[in-house]
């Protein structure tokens, strides 16, 4: 019974979530370094420090170089979005099942890419990715704007939700269409489709860059806001908080967080779907702290997902979409059979 | 008088369920709304919290009219709490409290000795600074209605709005929160306006009754002025005795039905 123990003092809680914070940022450290030095081939801890600090052009360094931080600084990036996002969406819906790709982004995305393939004989990598961001942008754009013409006042999650799994529908069947008419973008779809950090250089990574950090800005600005939200939006009005602002900045950043790395990582939102859930038990219901950790441990989750892919069948690799269904699938399942469901 | 509506009209999409209601606050006092299911009461309540914007006319809060006025600053003034609010599991007494600070923080300077200083009275006012690292969830239900008024408490706002501060409550704990208002108003000294569905309770604890009945204002006053066995029929269709409650002394009724009336006395029975 928890009623029995001795409650933590304020400062107390505060002193346990900078503890926290701090394993948080030592556990990323160590999913960093577990990635540049392990795959296929795996690289001592020396010739990596080497290739980051003085390469003079060994196998080591191009390996380190030119595959695995770019792969590893992707992952990261993806990682802290997805998992901010998630609990962004979770957030701002008051669901526990709520999860980014809820505003079509990713479904945007796959058609946006694939379209780009067949009509306009889009061929380069950072092209395909473009597109991809462009059309998670357009469909979440779209899904709040139908959103918004069901409520009184602004969208509410269930106009958003009914939205976003509307033009999620629509996007599949005409990508499902299309990809049947060219095996180029089939291949394409395919791979998108897994979800990996691999083979995507440095550009890709200075491309989603920007639109992640400012995505990460929106959401930090959003918190306080979402912690009057989580009391209902009654309540929320009544302590002056503006709610049809307060919803365009969240979705704006799950957007941004969202379409980037599901541009340029493929279909892996799920991350935000479970990131949120691990989360909880340690940063307590403020978003303050909840989001911060989020974005941690979903980058240390994708970083560890991504590693296990590489070792786990050698000479070859599982897609970390592929890892992560199934670490992730398990733990869908303990949710949903938890006795007492989670309530936001 | 600083909160008033003037023939405001109020309804959802095409139903209006107020036309031209004109409602002075009166400032210093504990007014009750009463009235039957759907009279627009609680659709009343939301519009002087500018939580429904009306389709007509206009709600003022120290003469400027509401919905123009930013949405914070009139959160520091006045404090709305909606009828049975849901908190997130897992969340503690003082975090709950502690977010009726959210007027008085910017994103740049989240807490400070005012912040600490109102929460701490406000917790202390409602006799749970014992329970304040406590869950939410593991609370009573009175326990649980305390911590919301101690949010609202916190937000140190001079008018509070109160949807039916005693749904879902049994008796004894309903007594316990408007004991707990009307400390409030005392001590503190604010404008309290609520939604009551109990006359008894509700000519207890306030100054003044507002009685509606589909949309309007038949009466308002003191609570001896407007709980009379004429106002009763008129805005509930009940016949009923109004007495003196014993022990407040404030207006009591007693619903008459057709069913369960006091068996006549023997001598005036007649026998066979």
């Amino acid at each position: 019974m928890r009623s029995t123990a001795v409650a933590p003092s304020p400062h107390g809680i505060r002193h346990r979530r900078l503890l926290v914070l701090l394993g948080l940022l030592a556990g990323l450290l160590l999913a960093v370094a577990l990635s540049i030095t392990l795959g296929s081939k795996p690289v001592p801890l020396a010739d990596a420090w080497h290739a980051l600090t003085a390469p003079s052009g060994t196998e080591h360094d191009i390996i380190i170089r030119s595959l695995r931080v770019p792969r590893t600084v992707l992952g990261v990036l993806a990682g802290l979005a997805l998992g901010v996002a998630g609990a962004l969406m979770q957030g701002h819906t008051r669901n526990p099942l709520a999860d980014p790709g809820l505003l079509g982004v990713t479904q945007g995305a796959a058609f946006a890419m694939v379209a780009s393939i067949i009509l306009l004989g889009a061929s380069s990598v950072l092209a395909y990715i473009w597109f991809g961001l462009a059309g998670a942008l357009v469909a979440s754009v779209a899904v709040f704007a139908l959103g918004m013409t069901g409520g009184r006042g602004g969208p509410t999650p269930v106009t958003l939700a009914l939205a976003g799994t509307a033009v999620s529908a629509l996007l599949y069947a005409l990508t499902s269409a299309l990809v049947l008419l060219d095996e180029q973008a089939m291949d394409v779809f395919r791979f998108w489709q897994a979800g990996s950090i691999a083979a995507r250089g440095s550009d890709v990574v200075w491309q989603v860059l920007p639109f992640i950090l400012a995505g990460l800005v929106l959401a930090l600005v959003n918190a306080p806001a979402l912690n009057a939200l989580s009391l209902g939006e009654d309540v929320a009005r009544g302590l002056g908080q503006n709610i049809a602002m307060t919803r365009a900045v969240g979705v704006a950043a799950v957007t941004l967080l969202s379409g980037a790395s599901v541009a340029a990582c493929g279909a892996l939102a799920f991350v935000g779907l479970i990131v949120p859930h691990l989360v909880r038990p340690l940063s307590g219901t403020d978003h303050r702290w909840l989001l911060p950790f989020s974005g941690l441990v979903g980058a240390v989750l994708l970083l560890v997902a991504d590693v296990l892919g590489r070792v786990v069948a050698p000479p070859g690799e599982l897609e970390v979409g592929v890892v992560l269904a199934l670490i992730g699938a398990p733990f869908f399942i303990a949710l949903v059979r938890r006795r007492k469901p989670v309530r936001l | 008088m600083r909160l008033q509506a003037a023939s405001v009209k109020l309804g959802y999409g095409d139903r209006t369920i107020v036309d031209g209601l004109d409602l002075g606050v009166e400032t210093g006092t504990v007014t009750t709304i009463i009235g039957p299911n759907g009279c627009g009461k609680s659709t009343l309540l939301r519009a002087l919290g500018r939580l429904l914007k009306p389709q007509g006319g206009e709600v003022l809060l120290d003469g400027k009219r509401i919905d123009r006025t930013p949405t914070r600053e009139v959160a520091k003034i006045l404090g709305v709490l909606p009828q049975a609010p849901a908190a997130p599991e897992g969340l503690t007494v003082a975090d709950l409290v502690a977010r009726g600070r959210h007027p008085h923080q910017t994103w740049y300077r989240q807490w400070s000795s005012d912040d600490e200083a109102a929460v701490a009275d406000a917790l202390a006012m409602t006799d749970l600074t014992d329970l304040a690292e406590r869950p939410l969830d593991e609370l009573s239900g009175g326990q649980r209605q305390r911590a919301w008024l101690s949010m609202a408490l916190a937000q140190g706002t001079d008018l509070l709005l109160l949807d039916e501060p005693t749904t879902f409550l049994d008796l004894a704990h309903q007594v316990e929160v408007l004991e707990l208002v009307r400390h409030l108003h005392q001590r503190a000294g604010r404008t309290i306006v609520m939604v009551l569905h109990d006359l008894n309770l509700a000519a207890r604890y306030a100054d003044r009754l507002v009685a509606m009945r589909d949309g309007r204002v038949i009466a308002s006053g003191a609570p001896h002025e407007v709980l009379t066995e004429d106002l009763v029929r008129e805005v509930f269709d009940l016949d009923a005795k109004v007495i003196e409650d014993p022990v407040a002394g404030t207006p009591l009724v007693i619903p008459i039905g057709p069913h369960r009336r006091r068996p006549a006395p023997d001598h005036l029975v007649k026998g066979p």
